[in-house]
């Protein structure tokens, strides 16, 4: 057994924090095959059942063994529509590599960096592989509502069963989190792009700036569609309740990144969204949108500061962007709470005023909550404070929607396995059901969903 | 893409845009906005629906022009497009018989008071319009507006037409009305909505103003158009943009919508007086 992952060359940490590039090159064919060549075949695999769009692993990495890299994509796109986004951005150390035979020891299989290499490949080359055939058109239509990765694999899977496919979004490109969260730096807009384009070609109709419940309601698409796909995200953001969050420098991480990424913010004056020049940026929170939050500022010239209530273990970031933002330089502030926002005379912020915390003894789950240390309070000098702490769904469609089930937190209530909500031909699926989760379990209940919109369609074309 | 089907100056820096956006034009009700870009990739902004045709498909905004967006808006002509007319987007206002309803409009809300005018004199309310500028000149959709109210007052700070002064004067008209005034509605810059505000409050009449904050989504997203309001946080392209003005924050939102301007510029777009600038 050879437990040695082949590594993937990045850009330098002092040059990337310069920069908006990508900050990992990804595999050459040879790095890909000598990575692949490690793979054990396995007669039962431990990945294949971890991954939640169930990617056939083994053989599209017995087919990088072989050279065959074109095979390879279309196993690949056979279970996933974004192989190109999930190569770059699934947490797969909980998932496909999480299960890999390898795992316990620590040398799983780089599964994340193969896919990815794959997807670019077939990029280089020009071509696309997912779907050649065109399947006989079925005369059904299908409305998806929302443009993100839920949204974007139900149209996928339902165009190639012969469904006529809408993606209704309410924002001005389709994408959802990958084009308005997730930075330039982690996933280049050109590969969203790539993906949507495709899915355009196979014939998926893509209505933009399009806003359900306001623009037109779901009861209104339902007349003229058979039915319905929800994937509207988790875009509705969280902020502490402390005193001074409405003063001019605190931000939400979505309108951070939103004014950086979809805005391309990060390019003005040559575009219009307007930036500040921040110096010193405190980002509250300890998942992957505070780091890309944090590592954003640092691009634009800010030091970066993460505040994180907890240790460094119990960070929820995926471990890799952990490492990738302390490479590049931004500063953890462990076990600190936020009490205050601070601002100047003007209303700008100059301050975040916290307190020091420690771990106490583990409560019933076993976890040590963070306590506060009593005199510890100090205050932190920053000129822009982002809260990265959450989102739940928005209201917008919950609260248009007369007769769709709704949850505690907001949620849409659905079936785990067929996505069914509690009104008649209406499916949902990804963060808008589950709260802020990830791309692959949102692919993976748009999956799902769309196989039970198919069985529905059909006992349609029977009657 | 949107098509433009017109695009004129209505008054000096004030321009009518009328744009082909019939799902907007079907669901849009008085008070709300749809959020346009002038170009890919440019800023999002919103503006007030100040008109529509649900079977011609077509909705009329007004602006103002006052910076960059606005600018390139204010270049479009007819055949032209641009990328994105969102909405319509926010709550619309909320109608009714209330009895005898002041609608107060400056700047760019001359326009977008006039639908709003339009529903409640059709649910027979008494419309009163109080309409002001900085001089006579300055007025547009005189005769719309006139239409749909009862009576019409101006007010211009040089005196040129109607009273001379700016909106504090609505303190004065308020008392000289019979009959009573059961509710004000104000639309404009935000100065003319707070200093408004403050007129009616020792009145005691409910006033309703649509706050002019900045905006990215419109649908509750960013969280950048956030204001207090009763002391609580809201969001004002989902929750509002209507509010009681009696309740909202003002400080909060004059310093927060201008987190982006240079201070020179501020004469330029507002029509406050020198010293309560
Ligand atoms: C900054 C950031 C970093 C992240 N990093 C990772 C990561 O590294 N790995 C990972 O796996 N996950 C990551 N996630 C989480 C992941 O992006 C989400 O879980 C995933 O995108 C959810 O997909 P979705 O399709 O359910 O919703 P979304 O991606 O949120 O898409 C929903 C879409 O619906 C649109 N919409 C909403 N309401 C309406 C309406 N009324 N009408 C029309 N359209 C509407 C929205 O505009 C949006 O485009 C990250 C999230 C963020 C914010
Ligand atoms: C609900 C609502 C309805 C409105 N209706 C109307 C209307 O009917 N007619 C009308 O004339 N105006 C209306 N407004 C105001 C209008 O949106 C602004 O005048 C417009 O955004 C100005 O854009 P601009 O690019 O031309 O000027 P800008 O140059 O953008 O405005 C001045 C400054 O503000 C900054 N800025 C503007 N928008 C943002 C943003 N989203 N984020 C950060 N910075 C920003 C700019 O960078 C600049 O420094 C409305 C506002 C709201 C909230
Ligand atoms: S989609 Fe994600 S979880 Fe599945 S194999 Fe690819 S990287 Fe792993
Ligand atoms: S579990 Fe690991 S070694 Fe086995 S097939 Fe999957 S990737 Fe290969
Ligand atoms: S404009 Fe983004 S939340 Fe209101």
């Amino acid at each position: 057994m050879n437990l040695q992952r082949v590594e993937m060359s990045k850009q330098k940490p002092e040059v990337r924090r310069q920069n908006f590039d990508e900050v990992a090159f990804g595999y050459t064919p040879e790095e890909a095959m000598a990575e692949a060549s490690r793979c054990l075949d396995c007669k039962k695999p431990g990945c294949v059942g971890n991954c939640p769009v169930e990617v056939n692993i083994p053989d599209f990495i017995r087919c990088i063994k072989a050279g065959d890299f074109a095979e390879g994509i279309r196993i690949i796109r056979q279970k996933n529509c974004l192989p190109a986004v999930t190569g770059r951005v699934c947490p797969q150390e909980e998932q496909c590599e999480g299960g890999c035979v390898f795992a316990k020891r620590g040398g799983q299989i780089a599964i994340g960096r193969l896919e990815r290499f794959l997807a670019d490949w077939e990029a280089s080359q020009g071509i696309n592989t997912g779907s050649i055939k065109k399947p006989r058109p079925t005369g059904r239509k299908v409305a998806v509502i929302g443009g993100g990765p839920a949204g974007l694999t139900v149209a996928g899977d339902l165009i190639q069963l012969g469904h006529q496919v809408t993606v209704y979004e309410a924002l001005h490109k389709v994408g959802g989190v990958l084009v308005y969260g997730i930075p330039e730096f982690r996933l280049p807009k050109r590969i969203v792009r790539r993906e949507v384009d495709y899915l355009t070609s196979l014939g998926v109709e893509m209505v933009t700036s399009y806003v359900v419940g306001k623009t037109r309601t779901v009861d209104s698409l339902l007349e003229e569609y058979d039915a319905i796909f929800v994937g509207s995200g988790a875009g509705l953001p969280w902020f502490m309740e402390i005193p001074g969050n409405n003063l001019n420098g605190v931000y939400s991480a979505n309108e951070y990144l939103t004014r950086m990424n979809l805005m391309k913010g990060y390019t003005f004056p040559s575009v219009q969204t307007p930036i500040k020049q921040h110096h010193r940026v405190a980002v509250i929170g300890g998942g992957n949108v505070a780091m890309d939050c944090a590592r954003t500022a640092l691009r634009l010239g800010a030091e970066a500061h993460i505040v994180y209530r907890r240790s460094r273990q119990e960070l929820p970031a995926r471990l890799e962007e952990v490492e990738n933002a302390e490479e590049e330089g931004v500063i953890f502030d462990f076990l600190t709470l936020p009490l205050a926002c601070l601002g100047n005379e003007n209303s700008w912020v100059t301050g975040l005023s916290c307190q020091k915390m420690e771990l106490g003894e583990p409560d019933a789950s076993g976890r040590r909550s963070p306590v506060a240390i009593p005199g510890s309070e100090f205050v932190m000098p920053v000129d822009a404070i982002i809260y990265a702490i959450g989102n739940s769904p928005n209201p917008l469609i919950p609260s248009t929607t007369p007769g769709l089930a709704i949850g505690r937190k907001g949620n849409i209530e659905a079936e785990e396995a067929t996505g069914k909500t509690s009104k008649a031909r209406v499916w949902a699926g990804g963060d808008v059901v589950t709260g802020a989760a990830t791309v692959i379990l949102a692919m993976g209940a748009g999956r799902k969903a769309a196989r039970a919109i198919h069985r529905y369609l059909q006992t349609l074309e029977e009657e | 893409m949107i098509p433009v089907l017109e695009r004129t100056m209505v008054a000096p820096n004030i321009h009518n845009l009328r744009l082909q956006a019939p799902d907007v034009a079907r669901s849009a009700k008085p008070g709300q906005f749809v959020i346009l870009q002038a170009e890919e990739d440019g800023e999002r902004i919103p503006l007030t629906i100040s008109d529509w045709d649900a079977e011609k498909g077509d909705i009329t905004v007004v602006f103002m022009q006052v910076g960059a967006t606005t600018g390139k808006l204010a270049l479009l002509k007819a055949g032209d497009s641009i990328p994105t007319a969102a909405g319509p987007l926010g709550n619309p206002m909320e109608l009714g018989n209330f009895g005898t309803v002041i609608c107060v409009g400056g700047c760019y809300g001359i326009a977008s008071i006039y639908p709003i005018a339009r529903a409640l004199k059709e649910m027979n309310n008494r419309v009163i319009c109080v309409v002001e500028a900085r001089s006579s000149f300055l007025f547009y959709w005189q005769e719309k507006l006139r239409k749909t109210s009862d009576e019409m007052i101006f007010i211009t700070r040089d005196g040129s037409l109607g009273r001379r002064g700016h909106i504090n004067n609505l303190g004065s008209i308020i008392p000289s009305i019979k009959g009573g005034v059961d509710r004000v509605i104000i639309n404009g810059c935000n100065y003319v909505m707070m200093r408004g505000c403050e007129e009616t409050r020792p009145l005691g009449i409910k006033t309703i103003v649509s706050l002019n904050t900045l905006m990215i989504d419109g649908t509750g997203m960013c969280g950048v158009c956030r204001v207090t309001v009763n002391g609580s946080n809201k969001f004002a392209c989902v929750d509002g943009p209507h509010f009681d003005g009696h309740e909202v924050n003002w400080d909060e939102l004059s310093s927060r919508r201008q987190a982006y301007l240079r201070e020179e510029t501020v004469t330029l777009r507002t029509s406050a007086p020198e010293k309560e600038r």
